[in-house]
């Protein structure tokens, strides 16, 4: 039994790219009677843009919830992320690497303490992560009273303009870490350990997974993947923003994402791809309301719903394959 | 597992097994002598009635968060809750003394709803309590602007507003007592009484253990729905106090949510359920508050505060946490 | 793995960039002062420029302040000439509260009295996410509009997408937040968060002793706006040497506004100044004074109709700054004016008229709702007062 729940299991395409095929078909037509073009280049260097940076930030949530856990502080993670990169690289070409090294180290630093309060210390992640979150939002609200910093030009042509088609670099970017991570859980051992983990705490245990060093990098990666998304909306935003990652609300909707995509808030069934199908759904959504100058609370009511519609779905589904 | 057999050892031990009142006694009374120290006259009675008064309101939403997550679940969505509670009241009350009761009556109506539609979404279609109320949330947030097209109408009542803002005045030793506190001590007292009962005891047993509270003939799912109908009257007596205390905006319920669920968890609850008294997260509650005041009496730059909260919840929740699995 | 077809098609293509061509500029210096250390924002030239604005006399029609400019500097907008009626697209950074409800809502009546000059507009909403807005922005320019007009999220970080925007070779106007770049064709806004400050602090330490005891209240740390406000506040606090015995950020929320400000009176017995740096929690500050039996010292608040009758209600020592919310009708206008090859100025600096005992019936009105701001401009408006109820 322990062995067979440490291989991954075969899984259909997520039904999030029926949603994400359906909002498109639907909302290009509906854009069409109103006079307008869903798919034209403008919308959809838009569309991909929004979706890469929450992409970042969900994929790495993927990854904790997987385990179990869960990360509330990635939205400050971000925001102190765009800080260290922007202000290291002070406007000079030179310094981009170090100072993505730095932003990355630090964001690595925070997934580490995450890691260590939620194993170690046995903190229960949702107040582990809230506090944490806390901690680095005084540090930001005392420290910065605005953007600060001065991103590197050639990342800002790079990684935060250019594009291939319509594509931008950072979604082709955000393609690779996607394909890594899902290469990490699918083919390697961390991979069938953190499922293991996610899936029954004490089956991993009992079967040899050391279950705490398995989180804590579940965690240490999550926050990498924040860092990332931080040095990404440098790059876009030319500076570093104190309150980037909150106004975003990347926080939520990065849970969001990962649970519309099909992964089990519980942990142990779920995966990246589909992840990056709730990205863009949400991405999509966001277009199609934004071409029809729908109300932005209206489009929150929406999204509400099809969070829960989601879940229930997946939830009936995985009931279904339980009863047969 | 280890939670489970653990939860077996006699229930006589209440007072110094983890998930005990003590430990938060211990920080509530530190943070009374750190504010005895700084401003003596915060313990005369007028200032501690109207202090304990002002704290009603999130006192009462730990209570009903209480209920929520000793049965194993969350409810994010009080916070959104109130605001939408705040909001509607003065848009149908405006400023009409007449309307006062009749929209009260409503508002604890539409609590209970708001938790029974929770409770439905999360146990009959098995949807994780944490997206049923983020969701909920979201729609409750966004529906209230769009009813009120994005800022608040009408107007409260002073009878309205009299819960949360006044006090029974020339009361002997105490001075003044605000309605908000008698308030509180009621529904305080009715909680105390509803986990003592069997619906307490089947509460626990839920959230200790589903599996084996299914199999000894307790339905899961109506124990569970009855919770968040619980948590969502709760938000609506929060909700009436705190209109009153404050007025309307949209700002009223904003962030809530992790108030409560951090001051439950302060007071010795364990998320994940079957640990904890309801005491204790009430009494979460109040040390949070506390430490709000002592912030502002210390002078802790306000930039600086959130640090200060985080720093704590870590510390008290990671002692708490080491001790019990040291046992 | 569709999307990775999807992408390994697209690479075929040729490549391009979005990005404009200059990078950001930096910010001015910064100057230091008695309560403590003065933010990094605070410019020394902007903020003199923005006090001698305050007595300048206005040029333009008297009834109509959105149309007045202080200080004009015209520009020429004769390459922008075209025939209408025009496309307006409008990207708005956020309308999540009060005060950008009214100014919407005053910009679209703007619209409606305009219709036979604009065949449409288009309104995109980034609700307070930078991110959003530099995509949505982006999104506009392939939109076929005749004229761009911008409400930054934040200043900094707007700038290269704005940039973006002037190099499509469109008219691009900004007002409210500005961006670091000269490209637009004008920026609109009033006189300033320097302005507003400074009015509010010079007045409440005016009505108080030397060393007497002020309460500042701001809303958020890090937007700068109010960054603005609050350190030409403090120049104006350390210049008549009272004491600011707390600085205390209330998120706009009404009971943490009246806990911290009932914590104050009780710290120190009295407070004799009350200054804060936006109108949305005034009401419940002066509550909190109410129910603690103290007199409401000296203080400030914004023009919501709800501070306003406060104010007349129990004579109160007040006044209001404004940050008018007539000044959404004026891109409009001013879109209007350059697709025509008319001058117009840049900066288009807006009077920002204070609301002080002696016109405060003037603003005051029964009929409107409690957050609704009074130096709205919009009475002559279509829809008035329905759109705005």
């Amino acid at each position: 039994m322990s062995a067979r729940s440490l291989l991954p299991a075969r899984r259909p395409v997520p039904g999030v790219f029926v949603a994400l095929a359906l909002t498109l078909a639907i909302g290009w037509l509906v854009v069409l009677v109103d006079g307008g073009q869903l798919f034209n280049q403008s919308t959809t260097v838009s569309l991909l843009h929004v979706a890469a940076g929450l992409g970042f930030v969900a994929v790495g949530q993927t990854l904790v919830i997987l385990g179990g856990s869960l990360d509330l502080s990635v939205a400050y993670v971000i925001s102190l992320s765009t800080l260290v990169a922007a202000e290291t690289m002070n406007g000079n070409d030179g310094a981009v690497v170090p100072a993505i090294g730095l932003a990355l180290a630090v964001s690595a630093g925070i997934g580490l303490l995450n890691g260590l309060l939620v194993t170690k210390l046995r903190v229960n992640a949702f107040i582990a992560t809230l506090g944490v979150g806390l901690l680095l939002k005084g540090y930001l609200d005392s420290g910065y009273d605005g953007p600060a910093g001065t991103t590197s030009p050639t990342l800002v042509q790079t990684l935060g303009y250019q594009r291939v088609g319509p594509v931008p670099l950072s979604f082709l970017l955000l393609v690779a870490v996607t394909g890594m991570a899902w290469f990490a859980l699918s083919r390697t051992r961390f991979g069938h350990h953190l499922v293991a983990v996610g899936g029954d705490a004490e089956v991993a245990r009992l079967s040899g997974v050391r279950n705490d060093r398995v989180l804590v990098t579940a965690h240490v990666l999550c926050s990498l993947c924040a860092g990332l998304a931080g040095i990404y909306l440098a790059s876009r935003l030319g500076s570093g923003a104190p309150r980037v990652g909150t106004e975003g609300l990347y926080d939520l909707e990065s849970i969001a994402a990962v649970v519309i995509g099909g992964t089990a808030l519980a942990g142990g069934r779920g995966g990246v791809v589909g992840t990056v199908g709730g990205v863009l759904l949400l991405a999509s959504i966001d277009a199609v309301f934004n071409q029809l100058d729908v109300d932005a609370f209206f489009k929150q009511v929406i999204r509400g719903a099809i969070i829960i519609a989601a879940v229930a779905v997946y939830a009936r589904r995985a009931l279904r394959k339980a009863a047969s | 597992m280890q939670i489970v057999q653990r939860r077996r050892l006699p229930l006589r031990l209440i007072r110094v097994r983890p998930g005990g009142v003590l430990p938060i006694l211990t920080i509530l009374a530190v943070l009374l002598v750190l504010v005895g120290i700084r401003q003596p006259d915060f313990l005369d009675p007028p200032s501690l009635m109207s202090f304990l008064g002002r704290s009603a309101p999130i006192i009462l939403l730990a209570a009903g968060q209480y209920f929520v997550i000793v049965c194993g679940e969350f409810d994010l969505s009080v916070g959104s809750l109130v605001t939408a509670q705040v909001v509607v009241a003065a848009r149908l009350i405006d400023s009409d003394p007449a309307r006062t009761w009749p929209v009260v009556l409503l508002l604890l109506a539409f609590g209970a709803a708001v938790g029974l539609v929770n409770g439905l979404i999360t146990t009959r279609l098995r949807v994780p309590s944490f997206i049923t109320t983020l969701g909920m949330f979201l729609i409750l947030v966004g529906a209230v602007y769009l009813w009120s097209d994005g800022s608040p109408k009408g107007g409260l009542s002073e009878e309205f507003r009299r819960f949360g803002r006044r006090a029974v005045e020339d009361v002997p030793l105490l001075g003044r007592v605000p309605y908000a506190l008698l308030v509180l001590l009621a529904v305080a007292a009715l909680a105390v009484l509803l986990t003592r009962s069997d619906f307490g005891r089947t509460l626990v047993a839920v959230g200790d253990n589903p599996r084996t509270a299914e199999l000894s003939g307790v339905r899961v799912w109506r124990t569970r729905t009855i919770a968040f109908i619980l948590s969502g009257l709760a938000a609506a007596v929060a909700a009436i106090l705190l209109g009153g205390y404050s007025g309307v905006s949209f700002q009223a319920g904003a962030g809530l949510e992790f108030g409560a669920i951090t001051a439950v968890v302060l007071g010795g609850v364990a998320l994940g359920g079957g640990r904890g008294s309801v005491v204790g997260a009430m009494l979460g509650a109040l040390t949070l508050e506390l430490l709000f005041a002592l912030m502002n009496f210390y002078g802790v730059s306000g930039a600086l505060r959130s640090t200060v909260q985080g720093a704590i919840i870590l510390l008290a929740v990671a002692v708490s946490a080491t001790r019990s699995s040291a046992r | 793995m569709a999307a990775l077809a999807a992408v390994t098609l697209l690479a075929l293509t040729a490549c391009a960039t979005d990005e404009p061509a200059a990078g950001p500029s930096g910010s001015a210096s910064a100057a230091g002062s008695g309560t403590g250390e003065q933010s990094k924002f605070f410019v020394q030239a902007d903020y003199d420029a923005e006090l001698a604005l305050l007595d300048a006399a206005p040029t333009g029609p008297a009834d109509k302040p959105w149309e007045q400019v202080l200080n004009p500097t015209m520009v020429d907008t004769a390459k922008f000439k075209k025939s209408g009626p025009h496309k307006i697209c409008f990207s708005n950074a956020a309308l999540n509260n009060p005060w950008r409800q009214v100014g919407f809502k005053t910009m679209q009546a703007e619209v409606e009295a305009q219709r036979s000059r604009i065949s449409e507009f288009v309104h995109v909403d980034a609700e307070g996410k930078d991110q959003k807005q530099i995509a949505d922005i982006n999104d506009l320019l392939g939109k076929g509009c005749d004229a761009l007009i911008v409400s930054p999220n934040t200043t900094a970080t707007l700038t290269p997408a704005v940039e973006a925007a002037c190099k499509a070779g469109l008219p691009v106007v900004v007002f409210d937040r500005g961006v670091n770049t000269k490209c637009p064709v004008t920026f609109i806004n009033p006189i300033g968060g320097y302005g507003f400050g400074h009015v509010g602090a010079e007045f409440v330490s005016q009505r108080m002793k030397p060393g007497g005891k002020v309460l500042a209240l701001r809303i958020l740390p890090g937007v700068d706006v109010l960054e603005t406000r609050w350190s030409a506040a403090k120049v104006a606090f350390d210049k008549a040497k009272v004491d600011v015995v707390g600085v205390e950020f209330t998120d706009g929320d009404p009971a943490k506004t009246k806990k911290i400000v009932d914590d104050y009176i009780q710290r120190y017995g009295t407070i004799d100044g009350l200054w804060m740096d936006a109108g949305a929690v005034a009401v419940a500050a002066v509550e909190a004074f109410q129910d603690a039996g103290k007199p409401v010292p000296p203080m400030n608040g914004e023009d919501q109709l709800d501070f306003l009758k406060i104010w007349k209600d129990k004579n109160l020592t007040a006044i209001a700054p404004t940050y008018p919310t007539y000044q959404w009708r004026t891109p409009i206008i001013a879109a209007l004016r350059i697709l025509d090859g008319q001058q117009v100025s840049n900066p288009w600096k807006l009077p920002q008229p204070t609301i002080t005992q002696d016109n405060l019936d003037q603003y005051l009105d029964a009929n409107m709702p409690p957050l609704h701001y009074a130096m709205c401009g919009c009475t002559d408006l279509p829809g008035y007062p329905q759109r705005w109820k």
